[in-house]
């Protein structure tokens, strides 16, 4: 693993001195924004039984469709489709280490954005200055979920951008990918009606795929360890496959 | 583990893409500090070959080592030892040309020490201290082939591959392109593949000629064209009638033709071609001739080496006419014992006149 800090560098350094980096980053801002914006709203206009914060998080699926598959579709299929990625394999480095600066470099970004939006809640809580309004653990309950789902979401991205050259497949891969884990999931339990009678483990693995009853519990300052391990778990799978992709087809160890 | 005299050694090498049978049973070696041209139409598997060597695609089936550590089960330990420039040169867009060659000294594993200074040294062996700090992507084409060129010897490798290096490069790059590849015999082994025939002509030690993945001819230029042209030129400037020649060619040798002849110039000297099949040598006998001829006046005569393009197509076209079995028996011969064909019959390029 010592080049993985190297490579690490070279691609945050590659994002900083883009500048399409801070133009998604200020696109990003203005649409989350304007949800909050509307949410705020709502809540002045009818007393709601949560707080802004709260409705948020609930709608924290809508950005990770489209902000993921951009943040992560270039990554390998670029370097593919431009030929670096043959200077890159060529040199003492494996493949582990290009899928992980890949990941984390991406990561670091989405949480860098994520973080951003925090901004929002801090103008909130100080021109509202309603003591009842404050409560913090919802709120650091959405980011943490926010922070580990994105290991997942981010992961499949990857795993989208090493099987092809073409950008646009590969984002739209990740948005299926995405869009499957996210929607899929949180109806898996409606499908288990096609068992007469569903065994325990069934309902119970239905219940942990289920990515919004996930959110739910964190924007509700529930933190649950088996979401962790959900996302931790599925997160180095589809990193191990995309490792495994590039050796595939890059032919390196 | 080291292999003193043979840096790269390739056994019977087959790659296959599908139906397509890309290299099919390449073998040769390369000596230490040796500079080999790979010759070939495009699509012959020349990148294919040095992409395997690479360790950036493995082979179907076959050995290859570089300083006898074999690519397929040691890729790690020969990246080390190699520099690669691969086709098209691919180079990331966005960094500046001394910001990308840092990059690529510390993934290349050069001790931090002597980054700097190695660094230094490559922009100053390609010419590029002035565009060092420039963009590579709106670098012209030139430079950006020296930054390709930089990167590949940065790391002072035992053995450097770059496939088509001179492409789109002026005639002043492609000269200090040369002497940098020049420069690098005898310390480092160095394969490169390219269309311009006299640039490999110029710079290589040893050709290998590459047509349907496999090797159709191998060795110096000279033995080369002893395998590959079974005719003798001679090239002389004369003023005189073309039937008188033909006449006084007659009487040399019954078959020796005027091959070309061009137009005379403003003294009535014009340059003709004088070609005979087989390798016989004439020139003194034919000289002698002319001379004494009294309705010819020759002001130059000489021996004309075929040009390496005919040797290229004499390969290839021999490769396309012949059956495969034939191909099969004759390959081994020409790509096994190239010192054979040397000693086959060594004849001195004489040049009068």
């Amino acid at each position: 693993m010592r080049h993985f800090f190297t490579l690490l560098r070279n691609e945050l350094w590659k994002l900083l001195i883009n500048p399409g980096t801070y133009i998604a980053a200020f696109l990003f801002l203005l649409i989350i924004g304007f949800f909050f914006q509307a949410i705020l709203n709502e809540f002045a206009k009818n007393p709601q039984d949560e707080s802004p914060s709260v409705t948020f998080f609930r709608l924290w699926f809508v950005p990770i469709f489209f902000m993921v598959p951009l943040l992560t579709m270039k990554s390998i299929a670029e370097e593919r489709n431009s030929g670096t990625i043959e200077t890159l394999m060529t040199t003492p480095i494996t493949a582990t280490e290009v899928i992980l600066s890949k990941f984390f470099a991406s990561y670091i970004y989405y949480l860098a954005l994520w973080l951003f939006t925090g901004s929002f809640h801090v103008l909130f809580f100080t021109f509202a200055r309603d003591p009842d309004l404050f409560d913090p653990y919802p709120i650091f309950g959405g980011y943490l979920y926010l922070a580990v789902s994105g290991t997942l979401f981010l992961s499949l991205g990857i795993f989208a951008s090493s099987m092809t050259r073409s950008q646009l497949i590969a984002g739209i891969v990740a948005f299926s990918l995405v869009f499957a884990f996210i929607v899929l999931g949180s109806n898996l339990s409606e499908m288990t009606i096609i068992l007469e009678n569903p065994p325990l483990w069934v309902e119970s693995l239905v219940e942990h795929a289920d990515v919004m009853k996930h959110m739910l519990d964190f924007s509700s300052g529930v933190i649950d360890t088996r979401a962790f391990f959900l996302f931790g778990s599925c997160a180095a799978a589809f990193l191990f496959m995309s490792i495994l992709m590039l050796e595939y087809r890059e032919g390196a160890c | 583990m080291e292999s003193p005299e043979y840096t790269i050694e390739v056994e019977n090498l087959h790659k296959r893409y599908g139906k397509l049978q890309a290299v099919n049973g390449i073998s040769f070696k390369v000596a230490k500090g040796e500079i080999v041209g790979f010759l070939g139409p495009n699509g012959a598997g020349k990148s294919t070959t040095m992409r395997i060597l690479t360790g950036y695609s493995q082979a179907t089936s076959g050995i290859a080592r570089i300083c006898g550590v074999a690519v397929a089960c040691h890729p790690h330990e020969i990246k080390r030892r190699i520099g690669y420039m691969p086709e098209n040169n691919p180079l990331p867009q966005e960094l500046r040309v001394k910001e990308y060659l840092k990059w690529r000294a510390k993934l290349k594993e050069i001790p931090a020490k002597e980054r700097k200074r190695r660094i230094e040294q490559v922009l100053q062996r390609c010419d590029l201290e002035r565009a060092q700090n420039r963009i590579i992507g709106k670098l012209s084409k030139g430079f950006r082939q020296r930054v390709g060129i930089a990167d590949a010897i940065l790391a002072n490798p035992e053995v450097i591959i770059m496939d088509e290096p001179t492409i789109g490069l002026d005639p002043h790059q492609v000269i200090l392109i040369r002497d940098l590849i020049s420069r690098l015999r005898g310390k480092m082994s160095v394969i490169i593949s390219s269309h311009i025939l006299p640039e490999i002509e110029m710079s290589c030690d040893q050709i290998i000629i590459i047509n349907h993945g496999k090797i159709v001819g191998k060795g110096t230029p000279g033995e080369l064209r002893q395998t590959f042209i079974n005719f003798t030129t001679y090239e002389l400037e004369m003023n005189g009638k073309p039937t008188d020649l033909s006449e006084a060619l007659k009487q040399v040798a019954p078959d020796m033709k005027i091959e070309n002849i061009a137009e005379p110039d403003d003294k009535g000297f014009s340059n003709v071609e004088i070609r005979i099949k087989g390798k016989r040598d004439y020139g003194e006998i034919l000289f002698d001739r002319l001379a004494n001829n009294p309705s010819l006046r020759v002001r130059s005569f000489k021996r004309k080496e075929a040009p390496l393009e005919e040797v290229f197509l004499a390969a290839t076209r021999r490769s396309w006419e012949t059956v495969e079995s034939d191909l099969a028996q004759e390959s081994p011969e020409n790509s096994d014992t190239p010192k054979e064909v040397e000693s086959e019959e060594e004849r001195p390029v004489k040049v009068v006149g």
